[in-house]
């Protein structure tokens, strides 16, 4: 159904939420903004209950920025501070139970290609890093082993922000947080080379510092889950409350991170690569010929 | 596979014709999926369920069902369950004891998802000591989801409540789900004869738009906008929003009632209608009082069944009825808390008149003879037995 189910019936302008109306006039249903324009087009996600200088909140802004078919999208989520702002997005969020996203999405996923089969419905998990890496471990692992087609976006805060600050498996060695009061004994889960090991057909590892490579990164993440397999991206995106982290140095600690342990990786399957390479050449001929 | 025709749902549950077959329980439970227009199926091996799941396999690969898989556990095959639910489809899984208990958070939030989905419980012992061997004190922990729960006596009750277990889980005043509990053993891997309808009729479809929760599927219009989220905006809308929500589940789980009569023929069955003493037995339990009324008609005795099949909705009414002037009460069980017998003592007066047993567990069969012992010491009847060393 795609644009037909935001389209506001005729007649009925005036007496929609204007909040509905601005979103289909001036927002992303149909129509493809650069992120750059970001600030120039009404926005899937406005309002927030996320901290000052949440670097999650930020990260999901731009996540739903770059939609390439919100639409026609599904977003899912589980405990954690994510879904507080997921939860308020103008595209249908589905809040489970705990760390069940990724077998939630795998019965979703299959429904919607039996209802529609000639249709793209995009699933999308966003989930933190204790929903898909402690309790949802089992359940994140075997959907990428079934090689189930929805994009799983890991928002790594590296700690359980939402229950009050507890140590997770993504949490650094060292790193003293409640239930870890001498400090966390073992390192950081290798979460990237799970995915890969698992059966994803595209992975990376970021920090959000820059906009463009971020949404380029959540775009072909999105597209190569509709056509090849699952796909994983591995976000830092800071508690600047549970680590301490002055709202003015959200940024500086991100690009700090980044020139250590979250350089920009990415890593796709040949298939994969020739799949952009097409389509980003058909994209640039188009360009040109404008 | 036959070409299936899709007929009406009430045809096919009330007046379609029926052909007796000699099957297990796990193949009654396996012939109502292929005749429910089940679209996707999601299993999880556990003795004594797992007949069931292959038998619902083989039909995904003969073509009755669009997608079937083997999930990584039970926690993962409810959640991915109510996954395809939102998504649209018509879905069916199965599972048994520990199993249960491994996947009941999901189980619990299907009702409040408004999940129609429809589960097989064959019960299994709960661990520990481990045994395989039916018990049914799973089916205690089931009354609490919000979900309606049927109990069946055999292979037939099986396969009726089963395909029935569709048509109610889809009502729009209902849209709970439903589960089809019956003893793993006795009843899965026993045969009995069954009355079947015709292999080649099947339900409707599923019309996910016709329900109280639409699907999440982006094809109904208005896109949704949630720039509120009321639930948490504050502890007070936290408390009312829940409160409502659930008190919407329970009532929809009591509305099934007049789906229970209508395609069930009611939520208890009664023998002996005019009976002095009273055996309630639900699931194989049942079919021992039955044996139990039989005798006690041998013996001259006036003693009656009610059988309940329903556990939730509960039919509180109709056994305060039946049990009005009953002077006494024998509820036999196949598990050691009494579930039943707590269920009936609060739905009746003078509740001293109901006894809390015989109850067999681990997996033991439920001689006639000790629910007899209840009704003799009841009636007051001395036997004598003879030990024989």
């Amino acid at each position: 159904m795609g644009l037909e189910y935001v389209r506001i019936t005729t007649g009925f302008e005036d007496y929609m939420p204007k909040d509905y109306v601005d979103l289909v006039k001036y927002g992303q249903f149909g129509k493809e903004y650069d992120i750059q324009d970001l600030g120039t087009f009404k926005e899937l996600v406005e309002e927030h209950p996320m901290c000052a200088g949440c670097f999650m909140a930020y990260f999901i802004r731009v996540f739903y920025a770059s939609l390439p078919n919100p639409e026609d999208s599904i977003v899912i989520g589980t405990a954690g501070c994510a879904r507080l702002q997921l939860s308020q997005a103008a595209v249908p969020f589905i809040y489970g139970n705990y760390g069940d996203t990724n077998a939630v999405a795998s019965g979703l996923k299959r429904a919607l290609e039996i209802r529609f089969p000639d249709k793209n419905k995009d699933v999308i998990v966003v989930a933190g890093d204790g929903g898909l890496m402690d309790i949802g471990f089992g359940m994140t692992m075997h959907s990428w082993f079934r090689r189930e087609r929805f994009t799983t976006i890991m928002v790594d805060n590296e700690v359980y922000g939402n229950t009050g600050g507890q140590e997770s498996g993504m949490s650094p060695k060292g790193v003293q947080l409640k239930m870890a009061p001498k400090g966390k004994k073992f390192d950081k889960i290798n979460a990237v080379e799970l995915a890969k090991a698992a059966g994803c057909v595209y992975v990376a590892r970021i920090a959000p510092t820059n906009p463009k490579r971020l949404a380029k990164t959540i775009k072909r993440a999105i597209l190569a889950a509709r056509h090849f397999g699952p796909t994983f991206i591995h976000a830092y995106t800071s508690c600047n409350i549970e680590y301490s982290i002055p709202t003015e140095k959200v940024l500086e600690d991100a690009r700090n991170r980044e020139k250590n342990d979250f350089a920009f990786y990415e890593w796709m399957s040949d298939e994969v690569k020739g799949f952009f390479e097409q389509v980003e050449t058909k994209k640039k001929e188009a360009q040109e010929v404008k | 596979m036959p070409e299936q025709k899709v007929v009406d749902t009430d045809y096919l549950l009330l007046e379609a014709p029926r052909e007796r077959k000699f099957i297990t329980g796990a193949q009654a439970m396996a012939e109502a999926i292929k005749r429910a227009n089940v679209d996707m199926a999601i299993a999880y091996p556990i003795t004594p369920q797992s007949e069931v799941m292959h038998l619902v396999g083989d039909l995904w690969a003969q073509g009755y069902l669009k997608d079937y898989y083997r999930a990584e556990e039970e926690y993962g095959a409810f959640s991915a369950i109510s996954g395809a639910a939102r998504g649209g489809v018509r879905v069916f899984t199965a599972t048994s004891g520990p199993g249960l208990l491994r996947g009941l958070e999901a189980i619990a939030s299907w009702p409040g998802h408004r999940i129609p989905a429809v589960l097989g419980v064959l019960t299994r012992v709960v661990n520990a000591p481990l045994s395989i061997q039916p018990d049914n004190i799973e089916i205690s922990y089931l009354l609490n989801c919000g979900a309606v729960v049927l109990h069946a006596e055999n292979q037939q009750d099986t396969f009726d409540f089963t395909l029935a277990a569709f048509a109610i889980a889809e009502q729009v005043d209902v849209y709970v789900p439903v589960a089809v509990a019956t003893e793993g053993f006795f009843v899965t891997h026993a045969k009995g004869y069954v009355n079947m309808t015709p292999e080649d009729m099947k339900l409707p479809p599923r019309n996910p738009y016709k329900a109280p929760v639409p699907p999440t599927d982006n094809e109904i219009p208005p896109a949704r906008i949630q720039r509120d989220a009321p639930v948490q905006k504050s502890n007070f809308m936290s408390y009312l929003i829940h409160a409502v929500w659930q008190q919407e589940v329970w009532a929809s789980t009591t509305r099934a009632m007049k789906y229970i009569y209508k395609y069930l023929g009611g939520p208890i069955e009664v023998v002996n209608p005019d009976a002095e003493v009273f055996i309630v037995a639900s699931g194989c339990a049942a079919a021992q009082s039955r044996e139990a009324v039989r005798y006690a008609q041998l013996e001259g005795l006036n003693v009656g069944l009610v059988k309940v099949k329903a556990i939730r909705p509960f039919p509180e009414k109709e056994i305060r009825k039946v049990l009005k002037n009953a002077k006494g009460i024998v509820v036999p069980e196949h598990n050691i808390v009494g579930w039943l017998a707590r269920e009936v003592k609060a739905a009746i007066p003078n509740n001293d008149r109901v006894v809390g047993g015989p109850r067999v567990y681990g997996g033991m069969t439920l001689p006639t003879e000790l629910i007899m012992d209840e009704v003799y010491k009841i009636l007051g009847v001395k036997k004598e037995r003879k030990v024989l060393v």
